[in-house]
């Protein structure tokens, strides 16, 4: 029977692979209500520039025993971080590891700065990804999976296609194949996450796409992966795949 | 770490009525709230927000539990001198917040 299915999946793999994003890519943000849409543009008013503004002072600040700042190598991050964003989460040579925004920014704190790592969900953590990401506002993403990615890649394509939790639910089949329909008072977004660390009003503060992927378990019941484990990871590498050509809109405002 | 946004232009003409945006970092707990283990979150909302203008009171905003996390404020002053517009507040836990920018009126 698994073996079956294995070929079945194999078989599929290759044929679906790219039919996996849904035609027309339409970011999180067209399935927000008006009001949101426009606090989501202006960048004043947008709360989620208050974290990104935070992000603003910390990448000048000194951290560390080596009291060295994030521009101290990096430079202006206008300039410097332009784009970047839109090439995460990648395969980081030098660490031999996948990596997300929250994960390099964790390897310059660890190696360069010589400071203890960021909390995942911390605020420091959410202002500096939220002041990288806004960097490449507008970009459209461009990950591109190479055979160091292949591996991690694979298991969040497995992930987004398995049933799981009590609701016996993959991600697919509110996202793929229902997305555009209304559930409840909300409509079912493509699930992409270019426009996270986003500001969502549930949480009254923003956060990463982590805490947005663990919600979802949530929501289907099925149990949270711990932040920063490798089954988020790769879900966080396919959906950037998947979304591939999306413009970053981050930081979003979700209901 | 500043904890505040502000946005209000640098230069205006005599008279001219300008527009402020003042965007705060604030969790605003209500004081309703319990936590996992059940015991009330103590309230801390920020109990008020003052805007003086070249050393003299021209907005104020009393605020409560029904106010927002992160609250947003938008309102408009006639400036008639150069001077500094200064924005304070103060939450339940007696911590103060402070942002200003200076304005220069021409005309």
């Amino acid at each position: 029977m698994l073996r079956v299915w294995l070929l079945l999946l194999g078989a599929a793999g290759c044929g679906c692979a790219l039919a996996q994003a849904p035609l027309p890519l339409k970011a999180g943000s067209e399935f927000q209500p008006p009001a949101i849409r426009t606090l989501q543009a202006d960048e004043f008013a947008n709360p989620a520039m208050l974290w990104v503004s935070q992000g603003e002072q910390l990448w000048t600040a000194p951290r560390g025993a080596a009291k060295k700042s994030c521009a101290d190598c990096h430079g202006a991050a206008e300039k410097s971080m332009k784009g970047v964003a839109t090439r995460y989460p990648r395969f980081a040579p030098q660490s031999g590891r996948v990596l997300n925004l929250e994960g390099q920014i964790n390897i310059c704190s660890v190696e360069r700065q010589l400071a203890p790592p960021l909390e995942y969900e911390s605020d420091p953590l959410l202002a500096l990804t939220a002041w990288v990401a806004h960097q490449s506002r507008g970009m459209p993403l461009a990950v591109h999976i190479d055979d160091d990615l292949r591996a991690t890649f694979d298991a969040g394509r497995r992930l987004y296609n398995q049933r799981m939790g009590q609701l016996n639910l993959a991600c697919r089949h509110c996202h793929q194949l229902n997305w555009g329909k209304q559930l409840l008072t909300d409509t079912v977004s493509q699930g992409h996450g270019s426009g996270y660390p986003a500001y969502r009003f549930e949480w009254q503060k923003i956060g990463s796409l982590q805490r947005r992927l663990r919600a979802c378990y949530f929501g289907v019941r099925a149990e949270m992966p711990e932040y920063g484990s490798p089954d988020l990871l790769a879900l966080e590498l396919y959906l950037a795949w998947r979304a591939n050509g999306l413009a970053i809109e981050a930081p979003g405002v979700r209901k | 770490m500043a904890n505040a946004r502000l946005s209000v232009q640098d230069k205006a003409t005599r008279g001219e009525v300008v527009p402020v945006r003042l965007a705060i970092l604030h969790a605003m707990e209500t004081g309703f709230r319990r936590d996992i283990d059940g015991r009330a979150i103590t309230r801390n909302v920020i109990r008020f927000v003052a805007c003086r203008y070249a050393g003299r009171e021209v907005w104020r905003a009393d605020l409560s539990s029904g106010i927002s996390a992160n609250p947003y404020f938008e309102f408009f002053f006639r400036a008639d001198m150069s001077g500094e517009l200064e924005l304070t507040w103060e939450d339940d836990s007696m911590e103060k917040g402070l942002i200003r920018a200076r304005i220069e009126v021409a005309g």
